[in-house]
């Protein structure tokens, strides 16, 4: 005889998640991908699925503001936590607009994507990345290395990410010092 | 590319878990996913329940002592790249997982996990061989302690059957006059290891090698640690000829080649990242010999 109750076992599942600052519910099939869930039942479709099994990079998200491969996350799983995709990386500006994080706009002005298809991945991945880090600090070839190398572009051959990098980093520094 | 259909349980006990998994066969624990959920992704596993464990609480601990390093079954290995305490009583867990997949994978993928999905291309495997170390297993019937050679069977496949989660490893501290060294070559830096090597060297009081241990990365199908010692042994720590013992070494492996490598150009690896990661461990090891 058992005297404790044993967890439930689900195939589907009604999770909350606070959705690029935005409180969402959603019910889910257990064996969705958080991937899944962005694109499919919240109709977030700037995360980009490429590889789906954690190699290329495309679809990270931040959980918690940490990187993470969408495609390596079951929904179910961020359930209660915090979840910023490509979406929600501008900020509101004051006219009701949006103003982009320093990354995005270093993209545009460096020229840092072609295709596009791998460039939501490569902008959580380096915003989250830049806003941890001490902007005063001027940036090192070693950290922009490490900021791209979990994610693959085909087209750009990388320079002008790296670049697109180093911009903003310099931009940010720019900020911290006034 | 979906994982097929599946139950899910997160339990927050130890004792919740082993029960919904003892009550189905085909039940798989899930701790980071970083391994587990792409073989669920491209239908390599269809285990019939995930057990998801990241809800237990009192498993995320890192417990340095003299002795050594207690990881937990939930600890990321961003926690353990970044433990200064963990460093200091067993360098090679900081310099193994700083090979360890990219930052947002090691945001979330998990130390022990990765050593339970016992995978020979694993650093921390190859790390808990290195420094003779154990983990410890939780089944209905109890605790036991598992050593490595024990827990290893093959390629993914480690002895524990049936309903079980793995609680820790524990990774022995640094002997005293030792120094390690951690290299590997991947075709992009945080890829699976093409090859990869952990050594430890320990000096004598008179600055002589004493002893020279290697463990390998993608060469064997469980992790392999050789001694290396009769190449160098008793040789003054600054003239020791470290490319003899990587040559020892590379006719002690017998690695199989695929699309990646052939045998021999492993073989090359083993013994080219023998030499070097020994010199670096031995010019450590002299630094902490005074």
């Amino acid at each position: 005889m058992r005297s404790r109750a044993m967890s439930a076992v689900h195939t589907e599942r009604t999770i909350t998640v606070v959705l690029n600052g935005v409180p969402r519910e959603a019910t889910v099939p257990v064996r969705w991908l958080l991937s899944d869930a962005l694109r499919h039942e919240f109709g977030l479709t700037g995360t980009h699925v490429g590889c789906e099994h954690g190699v290329c990079g495309s679809c990270t998200v931040l959980v918690d503001g940490e990187p993470t491969r969408s495609c390596l996350v079951l929904a179910v799983q961020v359930d209660g936590r915090q979840v910023t995709t490509v979406e929600g990386l501008s900020r509101p500006d004051h006219q009701g607009g949006q103003v982009l994080h320093p990354i995005q706009e270093a993209f545009r002005e460096c020229h840092a994507l072609q295709c596009g298809f791998c460039t939501p991945g490569f902008l959580t991945t380096i915003a989250a990345g830049l806003d941890a880090r001490d902007a005063s600090v001027e940036i090192t070839d070693e950290e922009v290395d490490e900021l791209v190398g979990g994610n693959l572009c085909r087209c750009t051959g990388y320079a002008n990410i790296k670049k697109a990098c180093r911009y903003a980093a310099a931009s940010m520094r720019e900020q911290a010092a006034r | 590319m979906k994982p097929a259909p599946f139950g899910y349980a997160d339990p927050t006990t130890v004792e919740d878990a082993l029960d919904v998994l003892a009550a189905d066969e085909g039940a798989k624990v899930l701790a980071g996913g970083q391994s587990l959920l792409p073989l669920l992704s491209m239908r390599l596993a269809a285990p019939t329940t995930l057990v998801d464990i990241n809800r237990v609480p009192g498993l995320d601990g890192i417990e340095a002592t003299r002795d050594g390093v207690r990881v937990g079954a939930l600890v990321r290995h961003v926690a353990l790249l970044g433990s200064t305490e963990a460093a200091a009583v067993q360098p090679l867990l900081g310099r193994a997982t700083a090979n360890v997949a990219h930052p947002a994978i090691r945001n979330r993928g998990t130390t022990v996990g990765s050593i339970a999905h016992a995978d020979p291309s694993g650093e921390l495997t190859s790390v808990l061989a290195l420094t003779d170390g154990s983990v410890t297993v939780a089944t209905p019937g109890g605790r036991e302690t598992v050593g490595w050679r024990d827990f290893f069977v093959g390629p993914l496949e480690t002895s524990v059957h049936g309903p079980a989660v793995v609680l820790d490893a524990f990774f022995p501290a640094l002997p005293a006059r030792s120094g390690t060294a951690f290299a590997e070559i991947a075709r992009r830096k945080g890829d699976y290891a093409v090859c990869g090597a952990g050594v430890v060297v320990t000096l004598d009081a008179d600055r002589r090698v004493a002893s020279a241990r290697a463990a390998y990365l993608s060469v064997g199908l469980v992790p392999e640690v050789h001694d290396l010692t009769d190449a160098v042994a008793g040789k003054p720590v600054d003239s020791a000829d470290w490319a003899a013992a990587g040559e020892l070494a590379r006719g002690l492996v017998d690695p199989d080649g695929d699309l990646h490598a052939s045998a021999d150009y492993r073989r090359l690896l083993v013994g080219t990242l023998t030499g070097r990661t020994l010199a670096q461990a031995a010019a450590e090891a002299a630094g902490r010999t005074a």
